[in-house]
């Protein structure tokens, strides 16, 4: 009874104090530290459609052929062909009358995705191990692999998310339907 | 009397619900209280002299005593099933849950389905960063302790992969399983922090629309999603069903989208940048992008649709019994909560009403039931659900009808299950 009582006691006084503890419950605490963006300059790898993100440096496909032989073609070929739906780089139609090959050149709407994947995940057994240079060589090479550049077009933060992807009106965003 | 879907009566007794020997909810339970259930023909033990229940041997002699980490039972071994390891895509590819043997709503920890991009990153916690920066007043870094220290909530809810249930489009695959092509769906308790709490932490600011959520794997897997979604109800989880995140599931922190397309639940969580755009990774445009039959490809397609399955019989298991058999399954949609479920033993000729055995919570698992009395002769086993805003789980002619066969994306086609003279189960198409 003695215990049910300090219980009760206790209650009236958590009672008396609920307009703090309800206020409360609403409010958090806030442990975020402050960061300033120019601290995230090497943490942050999202490259955008706007360019924003976009490190300094360039590249050409003449210049990410080798860097494509010796990092990329054992998984992707040495022409982009791949050895499995997930790997192939190069070809497609969207228009063909099978299911159609979708690929970086057929289907990708952006090409600034294409510099954005390789930097963050390839080569897949090494990822994030290439320099921004030679990102934008091999980012160059994989373009002119599909036909969207030249071998000797320089492709840096400026141009690389310029460059015309053929499928780019090929999509319908739903985000709306959430 | 019912109406068949093609509209003509079907004269049923009392018990049943729909044609090939659905019957009446009701009637497992009734059976069970000695109503007017079917008596079960089996032997009734003693009745021959010489057979006597005995003491088991586990009976008479102490087993081991409490373990720091519990294990299952020797004789219940339950696998996910998944892909051999591929070389050329290191840490890459999927695990499917043993849907056919789980019972309830809850997928355990271990059994909970995966699909990883660049395996599982080893995580120390005390090195692990959450970044929310961008279009926020402050830019905010956030270490696992202090996440810790904030009030959470704890919500059920069901993830499922778009890619679940794609190879019915395809056709095919006979010898399939509830496991091999549905597993990609689970569903647990995520305890975390809502994510608008830390969003409104950093301050948004007014061009705000969209955040970009990006992981601590190998492969940086990156989302984007609309704010309105990352301000209503997605969770910065974790906590899963109780104990920490495993790591195939994001440890030491997810992010979690309720109803969503699994892919943007994006694990492992170390970056939100909020944007006004989309950022068009690859995994919002090269996939997770569905190809419809003009060759358009709609993109950010979230909410997973309604969606049911039957899990028991269901495909390479076996129906011996001629007496009451327990169809049971599963059903669940990114819109809301189930309202119905509905089976039918013909092939989608009649349907009767399966009792929803759990809570039927938003966006979580339910587990239905309809006893069926199978006589013996061919039967297409169907399950149909419906949603709290109304929407009806589609035949699989209906998806095709509308969506092609070229996209592998977004499949909550009806499942049917046939099931031939000596009672084996496999996947059909009807
Ligand atoms: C060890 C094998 C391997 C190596 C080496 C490799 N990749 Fe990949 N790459 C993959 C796999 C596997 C995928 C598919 C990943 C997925 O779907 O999650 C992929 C995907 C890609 C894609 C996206 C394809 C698409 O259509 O979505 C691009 C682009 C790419 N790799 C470029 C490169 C480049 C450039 C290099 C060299 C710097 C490289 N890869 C090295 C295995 C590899």
């Amino acid at each position: 009874m003695y215990t049910f009582r300090r219980m009760l006691k206790a209650s009236t006084l958590a009672a008396c104090s609920a307009a703090v503890l309800v206020s409360t419950a609403q409010e958090q605490v806030k442990l975020g530290q402050a960061i300033t963006e120019v601290s995230l300059a090497e943490f942050n790898l999202i490259a955008e459609p706007s360019g924003t993100g976009f490190p300094a440096g360039s590249g050409t496909a003449q210049q990410g052929r080798t860097i494509f032989e010796n990092r990329c073609a054992l998984c992707h070929g040495s022409n982009g062909e791949g050895n499995s739906d997930a790997t192939v780089l190069v070809g497609g139609n969207m228009q063909s009358a099978e299911t159609p090959l979708r690929t970086v050149g057929s289907y990708w709407p952006y090409a600034s995705t294409v510099f954005d994947f390789i930097r963050r995940a390839m080569p897949a057994n090494a990822p994030k191990s290439l320099t921004d240079e030679e990102t934008y060589q091999v980012a160059a090479y994989v373009l002119y692999l599909n036909g969207l550049v030249a071998e000797d077009e320089i492709m840096n933060a400026q141009t690389l998310p310029q460059v015309r992807m053929p499928n780019a009106e090929g999509f319908i965003d739903r985000s709306h339907i959430q | 009397m019912t109406k068949s879907s093609k509209g003509q009566n079907i004269e049923l007794d009392p018990e049943r619900v729909a044609a090939n020997g659905l019957l009446s909810r009701r009637h497992l339970l009734s059976a069970a209280l000695g109503g007017a259930g079917l008596a079960m023909a089996r032997p009734v033990i003693g009745q021959e002299p010489g057979i006597n229940l005995e003491i088991p041997a586990w009976s008479k002699a102490p087993g081991p005593g409490t373990s720091p980490y519990g294990s299952r039972s020797a004789h219940a071994q339950l696998e996910r099933q998944s892909g051999f390891g591929n070389p050329l895509y290191p840490g890459g590819g999927a695990s499917r849950s043993p849907l056919q043997h789980l019972q309830g709503t809850i997928t355990p920890n271990s059994l909970h389905f995966e699909r990883h991009h660049a395996g599982i990153p080893a995580i120390d916690p005390a090195g692990h960063k959450l970044v929310i920066h961008g279009l926020v007043r402050q830019p905010l870094v956030f270490d696992y302790e202090d996440l810790l220290k904030y009030q959470m909530v704890s919500k059920t809810y069901f993830l499922e992969c778009s890619g679940n249930s794609g190879a019915l489009l395809y056709g095919g695959n006979p010898d399939g399983t509830a496991q091999s092509l549905h597993g990609l769906v689970s569903c647990a308790e995520w305890t975390g922090i809502p994510l608008s709490v830390l969003l409104e932490e950093a301050g948004l600011l007014p061009d705000a629309r969209w955040i970009a959520a990006v992981g601590a794997d190998a492969a940086s897997m990156g989302r984007s999603i609309p704010l309105g979604k990352a301000m209503d109800d997605s969770l910065l989880a974790l906590f899963q069903n109780g104990e920490p995140v495993r790591p195939e599931q994001g440890y030491p922190m997810r992010l979690f989208n309720p109803g969503w397309e699994g892919n943007t639940s994006v694990k492992w969580l170390t970056q939100i940048k909020v944007t006004r755009n989309p950022l068009q990774f690859r995994d919002e445009t090269s996939k997770y992008t569905d190809t419809l039959p003009d060759r358009t490809s709609l993109q950010f397609t979230f909410p997973m649709d309604v969606k049911s399955l039957i899990t028991s019989p269901s495909g390479q298991m076996r129906v011996t019994q001629r007496d009451i058999y327990r169809v049971t399954g599963i059903a669940w949609s990114g819109a809301g909560s189930i309202r119905r479920v509905e089976v039918s033993a013909d092939g989608g000729q009649t349907w009767g009403d399966a009792l929803i055995e759990s809570q039927q919570l938003d966006k979580a698992l339910v587990r239905f039931s309809i006893p069926w009395r199978w006589n013996g002769a061919p039967a297409v086993l169907q399950s149909r659900a419906t949603d709290s805003a109304g929407n009806v789980q589609p035949t699989r002619d209906a998806v095709i009808a509308a969506k092609g066969t070229i996209n592998r994306y977004h499949n909550p086609c009806i499942q049917s299950w046939g099931v031939n003279t000596a009672g084996e189960v496999t996947n059909v198409y009807v």
